[in-house]
């Protein structure tokens, strides 16, 4: 246990506990580890008031590697735990830390429900296409054809997309980024601590040991460029190396096109602006994929929304102001009463 | 049997009894259970001792007729203390002919049944499964009949307040009660009172009801009523003076819950997910807002236990409730609350199982669960509720042991006490001393897993104290530190000290009493839960034949009173009458290696009073 002294300006490794970090050398967890603890030195978030919770998994070994609050719960439940850390108290900074089997299979319900209620979270999914912990079994976000241990001869289930399921259930912040973009990570997860509400954040993170390489088609230096489009909010939605393809609405049916600038007549003002306010938009840069398409990162979604815990609370408010502090021995005498 | 005759009654005379069971059976849709709550508070208003026993379907509409939408509400009352609802009924209610064939066999021989004949109609009687009508041939013989057509008589009662018949024939339950509350001679103001206020927006229902309740009442008072079939008087009850109220087994939990936590100082977080028969009590606490209670549905029974987790890991009280396949859901998140050492409440509502077994009828049956139910080591205190009002101290001890010792407690209370009400002399708050929860704040050598000398309790920080943040989980922890730890020695430790401070709860709380009987004596009966009621009045009335019986009943199933082992060590024989297989037997049999006996049943319903003296009776005369 350290001992907080609350120094002037904390740095990142006044957010760092004197535990052993026990991932597998390489993980990319590592590298968002790093960034979540730059990110609340850059904010100077008191670690007193921050609070890490987790179910289980690799991913979910986080919070004892923070020294802030951090409770590891049970698989899948680390959403409904947090819910009602918020409920109990609504000032506390609550981060949510899962992997896409916590997150997305076993609590895939917690999940859904989090977000649809807006409880003020941050919540951070590890994508790794993987079971790590167990040894390498496929997940619900595992591509068809992923062999592992369970699936011999590939997996013929389909997969589910973490953001798009997020957007689905009604999330009203949804980001993603990638575990060694470590300029690109931090800035998204500021964004998501600033946002009030459920701000679901999907990090594509590689796991040596059991899948690795499975995003190296766009997130490799050589083709990131092309690979993936960082969006921002009114800004074009332009990519590529030489920084000439652009997205673009289809004239005649619901779907994005690319189209390269200085081509076909095709100038920077035909590129769509990002709007990060709008919904469908922001489902179809979620449902974007390699090859055809380049992967979305950055704030996909962002239109906040009352919360959850802010309306239970208020709601609380509001009636003892209507009624007054409860009187719990009239609440005793309540009803039919007579004497003996 | 008797015919309906508009001969000019004498004076009244109304014979005085001790104590009559009425039930009031009829379809869903016929008001059967607000007439039983009528009932009930203008006999609690009368001073009268009474205990209570709503039986409804599980189907929300049954189709009308069906015997399988018969909705029942049983009370006995009297001018003694009344422990049950009733073995056997004086009088019987009945508003058509499924409700006659349902309930019939409960009634006492030379007991009284009032039928409605104006739905003895062919098509109800052939829904019920009749043949022929059974007021019209000799089966029902060996009952007292009354056979009054109730519908006409309330659509002629009420046809001033211009209703179509399917409304007016709505009041028919109100011409019911005003009759039976003529028999015991009732006054009708606290339920006119209660329908001017109930309908204050329709007064032309508040007055086609009360026009039913005194049409039915008039009936019985102009003769009209068989001339054998005379009123009755039930005197008061010796009952301690004071202010009273009703209340279920649900309101006086919801009540302790709350009153715990202001005897503790500590916000209420109520996480629950809906099921029959607890969601009463998250109906109940979800209209306490104006005391700062937070109630949260959530979206299944496990994010519900993790919520109320999450809450007291935040610094308020965490409780969830459920039954019995809803508890089962929650074991895993009940197991980390025991991990981690954080203070949870787990109401259970016990049903009829396994699985979806028979969701409104009440058991017993759950005492494994709670006890043993869980992977691995993973003691927590049990408490059970032996009756209605004893909800409310049952709650407060629960919340007392959860924050003293840093633990789940599992409350045991069922479906027969979560909807059977009986009168509760209201507490005064000032009689119950505060057990203000105090938090740690202080830094000085801080560890999250040191333990209290005494209870052994690690100490409970909020989340947000300066100085104090730590990491708590579900992987074993170091001893003191609280960093994870796979250490054999320390897990050996762990395991021994969570156990330890468990079994140490039984030097916290009484030591166990008789609650009739002597030490000693031939046979004791021990009971826990809702049994209570039956076992007491069983246990007194072979007393008084002459018997030497005892009545043991448990508040604390675990861990056990630290002297009962040496108390049923006394006794000649051990009877153990529970509505389950044999679990209470099971477990004193193991801890004690007494050769208690099991006496069980699991009809769904409580056990009678006669059925125990059987039970007692046969064992002493041998």
């Amino acid at each position: 246990m350290n001992v907080q002294t609350a120094p002037e300006k904390l740095t990142a490794k006044d957010y760092a506990t004197d535990q052993e970090v026990r991932w597998c050398p390489g993980c990319g967890d590592y590298a968002i580890l790093k960034s979540v603890q730059r990110t609340l030195a850059d904010l100077q978030a008191d670690p007193e008031q921050t609070v890490f919770v987790s179910g289980i998994g690799c991913a979910a070994r986080f919070p004892y590697y923070m020294e802030t609050y951090g409770f590891h719960t049970i698989h899948g439940r680390s959403p409904a735990i947090a819910t009602g850390v918020k409920l109990a108290n609504p000032e506390l900074d609550v981060w949510v830390v899962g992997g896409d089997g916590d997150m997305l299979s076993i609590g895939g319900n917690h999940t859904m429900h989090v977000l649809r209620r807006n409880v003020d979270l941050q919540i951070l999914l590890f994508n790794n296409e993987i079971y790590g912990l167990t040894k390498g079994q496929y997940s619900p976000t595992s591509h068809i054809g992923t062999r592992s241990p369970s699936t011999p001869f590939g997996s013929v289930d389909r997969p589910v997309s973490a953001a798009q399921f997020a957007i689905g259930a009604g999330g009203r912040f949804v980001a993603r980024s990638v575990d060694i973009l470590q300029k690109h990570l931090p800035v998204v997860l500021k964004r998501a601590y600033e946002n009030k509400g459920a701000s679901f954040v999907e990090i594509f993170q590689n796991c040596l040991v059991y899948n690795d390489a499975v995003f190296s088609h766009f997130t490799e230096k050589s083709v990131q460029a092309d690979m993936q489009i960082h969006v921002e909010h009114g800004e074009p939605l332009i990519f590529g190396t030489e920084s000439n393809k652009g997205l673009r609405m289809k004239n005649d049916v619901l779907e994005l096109e690319i189209v390269t600038i200085g081509e076909d007549g095709v100038t920077e003002g035909d590129i769509l602006l990002h709007d990060e306010t709008n919904r469908p938009l922001a489902m179809l840069l979620a449902s974007m994929q390699p090859p055809a398409f380049p992967v979305a990162l950055g704030v996909l979604y962002c239109d906040p929304a009352p919360t959850y815990d802010g309306a239970v609370h208020d709601q609380v408010n509001a009636i003892k102001d209507e009624k007054g502090e409860g009187d719990f021995d009239k609440l005793l005498r309540q009803g039919h009463t007579w004497e003996v | 049997m008797s015919e309906v005759t508009a001969i000019e009654r004498p004076e009244e005379k109304r014979d005085e009894v001790e104590s009559a069971v009425v039930r009031f059976a009829g379809d869903s849709g016929d008001g059967m259970q607000l007439t039983g709550t009528q009932f009930t508070l203008t006999a609690a208003l009368a001073g009268n001792d009474l205990a209570t026993f709503p039986d409804f379907p599980a189907e929300i509409r049954a189709p009308a007729g069906t015997t399988f939408g018969v909705s029942a509400f049983q009370i006995n009352f009297g001018a003694r203390r009344i422990m049950t609802s009733g073995d056997d009924l004086d009088v019987l209610v009945v508003m058509n002919p499924a409700a006659l064939i349902t309930n019939l066999s409960d009634v006492k021989p030379g007991g009284i049944v009032i039928a409605d004949t104006g739905s003895f109609t062919d098509r109800n009687l052939a829904k019920a499964g009749y043949d022929g009508n059974p007021l019209d041939d000799d089966s029902l013989d060996k009952y007292r009949v009354v056979k009054i057509d109730m519908s006409r008589l309330t659509v002629e009662a009420v046809k001033d307040y211009g209703l179509s018949n399917k409304d007016a024939l709505r009041s028919k339950n109100m011409w019911a009660l005003g009759l039976v509350y003529w028999m015991y001679g009732r006054r009708r103001k606290a339920s006119t009172d209660w329908l001017n206020a109930k309908f204050e927006k329709r007064p032309e229902i508040a007055g086609a009801n009360i026009a039913a309740l005194n049409a039915g009442h008039a009936f019985g008072e102009t003769a009209e009523m068989p001339a054998e079939i005379g009123g009755y008087n039930i005197p008061a009850a010796e009952i301690a003076p004071g202010l009273y109220r009703t209340v279920t087994g649900t309101d006086a939990i919801a009540l302790g819950l709350l009153a715990g936590t202001r005897l503790a100082n500590l916000g209420l977080t109520f996480c629950s997910y809906p099921i029959t028969p607890a969601s009463a009590l998250l109906h109940q606490l979800a209209a306490m807002k104006e005391f700062g209670v937070v109630t949260f549905q959530a979206e299944d029974e496990i994010a519900a236990v993790g919520a109320a987790i999450g809450a007291s890991y935040a610094g308020s009280l965490g409780v969830t409730s459920s039954s019995g396949p809803g508890i089962a859901l929650k074991m895993e998140a009940i197991g980390l609350a025991i991990a981690t050492e954080l203070p949870l409440i787990i109401v259970n509502s016990q049903r009829a199982g396994p699985s979806t077994g028979m969701p409104t009828k009440t058991e017993q049956s759950d005492l494994y669960q709670a006890v043993f139910g869980r992977n691995a080591d993973a003691p927590l205190p049990v408490i059970s509720v032996s009756s209605s009002t004893d909800g409310f101290e049952v709650a407060i001890e629960a919340v007392r042991l959860a924050t003293k010792f840093m633990t789940p407690v599992m409350l045991l209370t069922d479906g027969y006490l979560a909807n059977a009400s009986e009168p509760w002399l209201i507490p005064d708050m000032a009689d119950y001393a505060p057990f203000e929860v105090k938090f740690r704040t202080d830094p000085k050598d801080f560890q999250p897993f040191t333990r209290d000398d005494d209870t052994l309790a690690r100490p409970w920080v909020k989340p947000g104290t300066p100085q104090l943040a730590h990491r708590i989980g579900g992987i074993e922890r170091a001893d003191g530190s609280g960093h994870i730890s796979y250490d054999a020695d320390n897990h050996q430790k762990m395991t021994d000290l969570r156990a330890a401070k468990i079994n140490g709860i039984a030097d916290d709380i009484p030591e166990q009493e008789i609650d009739q009987g002597e030490a000693g004596a031939s046979l004791v009966v021990v009971g826990w839960g809702s049994t209570y009621g039956p076992i007491s009045r069983a246990v007194n009335n072979m007393r008084n034949e002459g018997f030497n019986v005892a009545h043991i009943h448990l508040r604390y199933i675990w861990p056990l009173p630290r002297n009962l082992g040496d108390l049923l060590k006394g006794f000649g024989q051990v009877l153990v009458p529970e509505m389950n297989k044999g679990q209470l037997v099971t477990l004193l049999r193991a801890q004690y290696l007494v050769a208690a006996e099991g006496f069980n049943k699991v009809n769904g319903k409580p056990f009678l009073i006669n059925e125990l003296e059987t039970a007692i009776r046969g064992r002493l005369e041998n």
